[in-house]
C-alpha cells in the first residue's frame, strides 16, 4: 500500500511527459545516472561531466561538473550514481582507480566533496544505498569492494573478493544489509554489510565476466545479471542454492540490465560491443524482444529508467556521443516484423506449416483433425488479465500435411545419385553411363540430355566422318508438376486460395531451333489448369532430311517409343497431344525458382514421365570440324538452369561436374554455389553421406570445396576410463594408458580404428572382422553382445 | 604476508654494475641463451613429461620453442591449445595460408627460425610451392595484407578503419571478416612469437632435412655492439623527476625511452637476402610511439577499449572459440607466478608482472589511467628496459649480451617468464590496436 501511495504522489504532483528527443554531448559517455525526482540527469565519461535537466523537448546543460583548466584524471569516470535520498549528493568511479563524491550544494564552481584514492586499479562501479544518506560502495579492477562512510575521511570496510576483478556492486533494494557484487570470472558474491570477512554466499553465473546486475525493484529474491556469454540471467536467491529461473540469450555480450518498473516480468538492456541498440525484454519470452530502441549509433554504455515508478520513459548514453529520451510508445516492436509463418519439408515429404493463428483461424469451418497422427497442433495461450503489459498475442497453428508415399517417393534420386558417375572416365564414358542410369529409371528427358552432351563435346571429331544426321526426340519438358500432397483437413482459407495460386505451376517448353548459323532458344509458359492437358507448341528446325536418314539416338528400346514418334514431314508448328495425367489432383508447389526448397518437386518427374518429342536435327553441314563446342555452351547452359528451375538439381549439377570446365564459366559463381548447397543438402537428407562428400570434391567451387574440410573433429572418449579424451594424441590424460588398443591384438590403433558404441571396446578394423566371423561378444571379454553397422 | 618485489628490486639497483662476463653463445640445446641442463631440470617433471609426449605425438616433433616454453608447463599449456587451434583447427582460412601469414609475419623481424618452420607446415599442408619464391608470386589477396603486417608488427597505433576498409571491400580479393580477424591473430602470434625466439635466444632446429631448398641458411645476428656500456643516453629527466611531473608526461618519458639510442645505433642495417622476399618495405620499423617534444599524441586509453570487455567478444563473434583459448593465455601469464624471487621466496611478484606488460603496453602508446608509470621505473633496471624495449620492438637485435646483463642473480626460468610476458603483452597490443580498428569499422 505504502508503495501506491509514493506513486501516486510522486507521479502525480509531477508527471512525466516528454517525447523522445536526444542532445549532443561533447564526448562519449560511460554512465548516466538520474536525480530522484526525474528532472534532471547527470552524464559521465572520459572527457564529459555535466548535469543536464530534462525539459519537455529538449535536455538543456545545468552544470558542468568538469571545472579547472586541465581537468586531473579524477574527472574520467567509469561510473556515475545519482543519490537517490539526497538529490545534492553524486559518487563517480574514476578511471585510475579514485572514488569521487559530488555535493551540488556547494557555493563554489567546484562541487567536489571527498577524494577516497583508496582503490589501485581502475573502480568500475559505485552505488549508493538505497536509503541510508552516507554509505557508498564501490568495486574495483584490483578484486576490492570498499564501503564509505561519507562523513569519514577514510573507507569504512574492505571487502576481498578473492577472486578477479570486481565489475559491478549493487545494494539489495529490500534487505538492509545485503549487497551483490560481481566478477570478472564469472562468479557472483553475496555480502553482509557488516561481515568484511566472508561473502555470505556465492555462485557462478555466467561463463566469462559478469558485467552487470541489478536486483528487482519489486521481488526481493530476484537478482538478474548480464555477462560477457551474451546471456542475461534471472536468479532466484531465496533458496539456499541461487536458482536460475530466467534466461535471455542476446546476440553480443550485456553491458547494462536494468528492470523495468512496475513491470515484474521486463528488463532493459545493453550490450557492450557491436550492438548499438537498447532492448526490453520480457524474461518470460527470451526469444524476442519486446521492445528495441534503435537511435544511437554506436555502443550503448549506460541506460537507466527516468522514474523509480515510471515504465516508459528510459534515457541512455552513448559512445556516440549523444543522450537519449526514449519513448516507450516509439519503440520498435520486432515481433511486428518477425515472419510468424514458418514452413518445413521433413524427410518423408510431409510438410509442416505454422502460422499466426488469427490468420488460419478466421475461417470458422476449420475443425481439429482427429484420428491422425499427423492432425494439425494448435497452440493457444490464455492470456493473463492480470498482466498489466500483456504478451503480443503468441499463438500460432501448426498444420502438418501429409505427403501421398507413393507420389513422394524419391527413390529415383536415391538411385540415380547412387548410379551416376561424375569422374574418373573420359567423358563420353560418363554421359553414355550416366545417360544409361537415366534411362534405367524411365528419365528419358535426362538420359538424352546427357546423350546430347556427349556429342556435342565429346565426339565433335569423330562425328564429321560419320556423315549422319542426327536427328534427337527431344523429351519435352512439359511434365506437369503434379501434387505430392494429400491435404487432410486443410484449412479451407489456406487450401483453397493457396492452391489454387500455386497449381499454376508453370510448364516450360523447350524447343531448341537450329537455324543454319543461329540458336533460338524457345521458352514458352504455358498457363496450366488442373488436369488438362498440357498445349505445347513445338518449332521444328528445317528438318530437310528424310525419316530414312533419322537416326534414333534410343538404341535401347526403338520400337517402344517408335509409335509416338509421328515425324513431321513438314517444318511448321505441331501440336502435339499429351496423356492425360490421371493423378493430377492438387498441385502444392512452392517457390518453384528456388531448387533449394523444391527439391521435392523434382520427383514428379519420376511419376509418369509424359513425354512428346519434338525433333531436332542436327544435319552434318551445320557443323563440321569448325563449329567448336564452344558454340553450344549457352545450349547447355540454359539447360542446366532449366533443370535447376524445375528443381531438378541432381542433374544440373551432375552435368556441371562432369562437363567441369567446358561450363564452369558459363554460370556464374553464385548460382552454382546454390546448386551446389542445394544438391549436397538433398543428399544428406537422403543420408547419401559418401555421395555427398563426393559432389564436394568435385565441386569446383571454393566455398563448397572447404565445406568438407570443416567439422572434421570426432570426439571420443577413452575405453578405461570412459571419460572424453582430449583430442590429441593416443594417450588418455587421466588414465595415462592408450586409449586406443586393439582389444583382439592389444597393440594402439593408428589408423583404421572401429569400436563398438555400445561397450567402446574394438580396435584394427581387419582384426574384429575376424573376430566377428566366430562370435558375436566382444573381444575385450566384457561379455558384450557388440553390434556394429 | 607475502614482501612485494619492490624491495628486493630496489635492492638490486644499486648493486648492478655494468663490467660483467658474457659467455659465448651457446650452440648445443635449444637455446643459444641458456645452458641445455636449465632447460631440462625444472620443477614438476612429470606433468611436464606428459605434456611433452603429447605435443610429440600430435605434431611429430618437439621444437625448441616448446622446449624452453615447457619450463612454465602450465603456460606451455595454454600456448599450445591456442596455437594448435589457430593453425590446424575449424577456422575460416585455408591451411596453406594460415602458415603463409605466419612465414609473412615472422619475416618482418627477419625470423628464420620461424620461417624455416612453416615453410615446411606450408608445403606439407599442400602449399603452392611457387609462393615460397616471395611475395610477388602470391594472389593479391594476400599481398593486400603486407600493409597490415607491416603496421601491427612496428607501429599498431597507425591501424586504422580505413586499413580495414581497403581490406574488406576490394572486390574479388576482399577479405571476410572472420578470415581477417584470423589473420589478425596470427600476425600477432608470431610477431610476438619472434620476438621470444630472439628474446630467449632459440637456437635453429637440428633437424636434417633440408633438402626441400627453400630453408633459409639461420642468420647469426648476434649483435657486436656493446649497449651495456653506454652511458650517455640516461634520460635524467626520467629518474630525477618523479615528482612534480604529470601522469600524462611521465607516461610520454617512459614511452620514448632509449628513442635517440635505437636510431642511432641501427640505422643502417641490411636484412638478409634471403629473408627479404618475404618482406615488402623492409626499412619500414619501430618508430617510437611518443617523439620527444610531442606531448599530445593520441593515446591508446586503454580503459576505453580493454581485451576483456572488448577485443574478446569482437574476436569471439567473428572467430569462435579463439577468444577463449587467447583469453586463458592471456590470464595466464599475467597471473603465474612462483611466488619466488632470484633467490627469495615467498614474494608477491604482482607489481613486477604489471610493471613489465604495462612497459610493454606504454611502448605501444596503450596507457593505463591507473597505473603510475613512475613504478616502470623503480621496478625495472636499465639494462633490463633496454632488453625489453629490444625484444618487444627490435626483437632481431637482441644480443646474449643484453640477455646475461639484466637480473644477474635470477634464474633462468625467471627469464623465459619476463619473455613469456614480453610476448603475450605484445601479442595482447597489436591485437587491441587491429580489433579496434575493426570495430570502428563495424560501427
Amino acid at each position: 500500500m505504502e508503495k501506491m501511495a509514493r506513486v501516486s504522489t510522486a507521479l502525480g504532483g509531477n508527471t512525466l511527459t516528454g517525447r523522445t528527443m536526444f542532445c549532443h554531448l561533447d564526448a562519449p559517455a560511460n554512465a548516466i545516472s538520474v536525480c530522484r525526482d526525474a528532472a534532471q540527469v547527470v552524464v559521465a565519461g572520459r572527457n564529459i561531466f555535466k548535469i543536464y535537466s530534462i525539459e519537455e523537448e529538449q535536455f538543456v546543460e545545468k552544470l558542468n561538473l568538469r571545472v579547472g583548466r586541465k581537468p586531473s584524471l579524477n574527472f574520467s569516470c567509469a561510473d556515475v550514481v545519482w543519490h537517490q535520498m539526497d538529490e545534492n549528493l553524486l559518487a563517480t568511479a574514476a578511471t585510475n582507480g579514485v572514488v569521487v563524491t559530488w555535493n551540488l550544494g556547494k557555493p563554489s564552481r567546484n562541487k567536489q566533496d571527498q577524494l577516497f584514492t583508496e582503490h589501485k586499479r581502475t573502480v568500475n562501479k559505485v552505488c549508493f544505498h538505497p536509503t541510508e544518506v552516507y554509505m557508498l560502495l564501490s568495486g574495483s579492477q584490483d578484486g576490492y569492494m570498499k564501503c564509505f562512510d561519507l562523513r569519514k575521511k577514510d573507507s569504512v570496510s574492505t571487502f576481498s573478493g578473492q577472486s578477479e576483478s570486481v565489475r559491478d556492486v549493487q545494494f539489495s533494494i529490500r534487505d538492509y544489509f545485503t549487497f551483490a557484487a560481481t566478477f570478472e570470472n564469472g562468479n557472483v558474491q553475496l555480502w553482509d554489510i557488516r561481515r568484511p570477512d566472508r561473502y555470505e554466499r556465492m555462485f557462478t553465473a555466467h561463463n566469462g565476466p559478469v558485467f552487470c546486475c541489478d536486483w528487482h525493484p519489486e521481488d526481493r529474491g530476484w537478482l538478474a545479471t548480464g555477462g560477457r556469454d551474451k546471456m542475461v540471467k534471472v536468479w532466484d536467491m531465496n533458496t539456499t542454492r541461487a536458482k536460475e529461473i530466467y534466461c535471455v540469450q542476446t546476440i553480443a555480450s550485456v553491458a547494462r540490465v536494468k528492470w523495468r518498473p512496475e513491470c515484474k516480468h521486463h528488463i532493459a538492456t545493453c550490450s557492450m560491443m557491436v550492438d548499438h541498440n537498447i532492448y526490453v525484454w520480457d524474461v518470460r519470452r527470451p526469444f524476442i524482444p519486446s521492445a528495441m530502441f534503435e537511435e544511437h549509433k554506436d555502443v550503448t554504455t549506460g541506460i537507466v529508467w527516468r522514474h523509480l515508478h515510471d515504465p516508459y520513459f528510459l534515457l541512455s548514453g552513448s559512445k556516440d556521443s549523444t543522450l537519449y529520451q526514449h519513448i516507450f510508445k516509439d519503440a520498435s516492436q520486432p515481433i511486428d516484423r518477425a515472419n510468424p509463418e514458418g514452413l518445413c519439408y521433413s524427410l518423408y515429404g510431409d510438410l509442416a506449416f505454422a502460422a499466426k493463428e488469427s490468420l488460419i483461424s478466421s475461417d470458422s469451418n476449420r475443425k481439429p483433425y482427429i484420428g491422425d497422427r499427423r492432425h494439425p497442433i494448435f497452440f493457444k495461450r490464455k492470456l493473463d488479465p492480470t498482466e498489466q503489459f500483456e504478451y503480443i498475442s503468441s499463438s500460432s497453428a501448426l498444420s502438418v500435411f501429409e505427403t501421398d508415399v507413393e507420389s513422394g517417393s524419391m527413390d529415383w534420386f536415391v538411385h540415380t545419385a547412387k548410379q551416376y558417375a561424375l569422374a574418373g572416365r573420359p567423358l563420353a564414358e560418363l554421359c553414355d553411363h550416366n545417360a544409361k542410369v537415366a534411362k534405367g529409371l524411365d528419365r528419358n528427358q535426362v538420359a538424352q540430355t546427357w546423350t546430347m552432351l556427349r556429342i556435342i563435346y565429346s565426339s565433335l571429331g569423330t562425328m564429321s566422318s560419320t556423315n549422319l544426321n542426327h536427328s534427337m526426340g527431344k523429351g519435352s519438358t512439359t511434365l506437369p508438376l503434379m501434387n505430392s500432397f494429400n491435404l487432410k483437413d486443410i484449412p479451407s482459407g489456406l487450401g483453397s486460395e493457396s492452391r489454387l495460386d500455386r497449381s499454376k505451376g508453370e510448364s516450360r517448353t523447350e524447343n531448341i531451333l537450329m537455324d543454319s548459323s543461329s540458336t533460338l532458344i524457345n521458352n514458352e509458359d504455358n498457363e496450366e489448369t488442373e488436369g488438362s492437358d498440357v498445349p505445347a507448341d513445338y518449332l521444328l528446325g528445317d528438318v530437310e532430311a528424310d525419316e530414312d536418314d533419322l537416326y534414333m539416338m534410343d538404341h535401347e528400346n526403338p520400337h517402344a517409343e517408335e509409335q509416338e514418334y509421328s515425324l513431321p514431314q513438314e517444318a511448321f508448328p505441331l501440336r502435339h497431344e499429351i496423356v492425360d495425367n490421371p493423378s493430377a489432383l492438387d498441385h502444392l508447389q512452392d517457390k518453384a525458382d528456388s531448387p533449394h526448397v523444391s527439391g521435392n518437386e523434382a520427383e514428379t518427374v519420376s511419376l509418369t514421365p509424359v513425354e512428346s518429342f519434338s525433333l531436332i536435327s542436327i544435319s552434318h553441314s551445320l557443323y563440321e570440324n569448325r563449329l567448336p563446342s564452344d558454340f553450344f555452351n549457352p545450349i547447355v547452359r540454359d539447360t542446366l538452369l532449366f533443370y535447376a528451375e524445375q528443381g531438378d538439381v541432381q542433374t544440373a549439377v551432375s552435368v556441371l561436374i562432369v562437363l567441369g570446365d567446358r561450363i564452369r564459366k558459363e554460370i556464374d559463381e553464385q548460382t552454382q554455389e546454390h546448386w551446389y548447397t542445394s544438391y549436397i543438402d538433398l543428399l544428406q537428407r537422403f543420408q547419401l553421406w559418401n555421395i555427398s562428400n563426393e559432389v564436394i570434391k568435385l565441386s569446383t567451387c571454393r566455398a563448397i570445396n572447404c565445406l568438407n574440410q570443416a567439422s572434421t573433429t570426432l570426439h571420443i572418449n577413452c575405453s578405461n576410463c570412459k571419460r572424453p579424451m582430449s583430442n590429441r594424441g593416443w594417450i588418455c590424460d587421466r588414465c595415462r594408458q592408450c586409449a586406443s588398443m586393439c582389444a583382439v591384438c592389444h597393440h594402439v590403433v593408428k589408423g583404421l580404428f572401429v569400436w563398438c558404441q555400445g561397450c567402446s571396446h574394438g580396435g584394427h578394423l581387419q582384426h574384429i572382422m575376424k573376430w566377428l566371423e566366430t562370435s558375436s561378444h566382444c573381444p575385450a571379454g566384457c561379455g558384450h553382445l557388440c553390434e556394429y553397422t | 604476508n607475502k614482501k612485494t618485489s619492490c624491495s628486493f628490486l630496489s635492492a638490486y639497483h644499486q648493486r648492478t654494475c655494468n663490467n660483467f662476463q658474457v659467455s659465448p653463445p651457446l650452440t648445443r640445446g635449444p637455446s643459444a641463451f641458456i645452458p641445455e641442463n636449465e632447460v631440462m631440470q625444472a620443477n614438476g617433471l612429470d606433468e611436464r613429461t606428459n605434456l611433452l609426449v603429447e605435443e610429440y605425438s600430435t605434431s611429430g616433433r618437439l621444437d625448441n620453442i616448446t622446449q624452453v616454453m615447457s619450463i612454465h608447463t602450465q603456460y606451455l599449456e595454454s600456448f599450445l591449445r591456442s596455437q594448435f587451434y589457430m593453425l590446424r583447427m575449424d577456422g575460416p582460412l585455408p591451411l596453406p595460408y594460415r602458415h603463409y601469414i605466419a612465414i609473412m609475419a615472422a619475416a618482418r623481424h627477419q625470423c628464420s627460425y620461424l620461417i624455416n618452420m612453416h615453410v615446411d607446415e606450408f608445403l606439407k599442408t599442400g602449399g603452392i610451392a611457387e609462393w615460397l619464391n616471395g611475395l610477388e608470386y602470391i594472389p593479391q589477396r594476400l599481398k593486400n595484407l603486407n600493409e597490415i603486417n607491416k603496421l601491427l608488427a612496428h607501429r599498431p597505433w597507425l591501424i586504422t578503419k580505413e586499413h580495414i576498409q581497403k581490406l574488406v571491400k576490394t572486390g574479388e580479393n576482399n577479405w571476410s571478416l572472420p578470415e581477417l580477424v584470423h589473420a589478425v591473430v596470427l600476425l600477432a602470434h608470431y610477431h610476438a612469437l619472434a620476438s621470444f625466439v630472439f628474446g630467449s635466444g632459440i637456437n635453429p632446429e637440428r633437424d636434417p632435412d633440408t633438402s626441400n631448398g627453400v630453408r633459409l641458411i639461420a642468420v647469426n645476428n648476434f649483435c657486436v655492439c656493446d649497449l651495456a656500456n653506454d652511458n650517455n643516453i640516461e634520460n635524467a629527466s626520467l629518474t630525477s623527476s618523479n615528482f612534480g611531473v604529470s601522469v600524462a608526461r611521465r607516461f610520454f618519458l617512459l614511452a620514448s625511452y632509449f628513442a635517440i639510442f635505437f636510431f642511432t645505433a641501427f640505422d643502417d642495417e641490411i636484412v638478409s637476402t634471403d629473408v627479404s622476399r618475404y618482406v615488402e618495405d623492409p626499412g619500414f620499423g619501430y618508430k617510437d610511439f611518443a617523439r620527444r617534444g610531442e606531448d599530445h599524441l593520441p593515446t591508446f586509453r586503454a580503459q576505453d577499449y580493454t581485451w576483456e570487455n572488448h577485443g574478446f567478444s569482437l574476436v569471439n563473434r567473428l572467430y569462435s572459440d579463439i577468444g577463449h583459448l587467447l583469453d586463458e593465455k592471456f590470464r595466464m601469464v599475467y597471473n603465474l607466478t612462483y611466488n619466488t624471487m632470484a633467490t627469495h621466496e615467498d614474494v608477491d611478484t604482482t607489481t613486477l608482472r604489471r610493471a613489465l606488460f604495462n612497459y610493454v603496453h606504454c611502448m605501444y602508446g596503450i596507457r593505463y589511467d591507473d597505473y603510475d608509470y613512475g613504478e616502470v621505473n623503480q621496478l625495472l633496471e636499465r639494462s633490463l628496459k633496454v632488453y625489453i624495449k629490444t625484444v618487444t620492438c627490435y626483437p632481431e637485435r637482441t644480443t646474449k649480451r643484453m640477455y646475461d646483463s639484466y637480473w644477474r642473480q635470477f634464474k633462468h626460468s625467471e627469464k623465459v617468464h619476463v619473455n613469456l610476458l614480453l610476448m603475450e603483452a605484445r601479442m595482447q597490443a597489436e591485437l587491441l590496436y587491429a580489433l579496434r580498428a575493426i570495430t570502428r569499422h563495424l560501427t
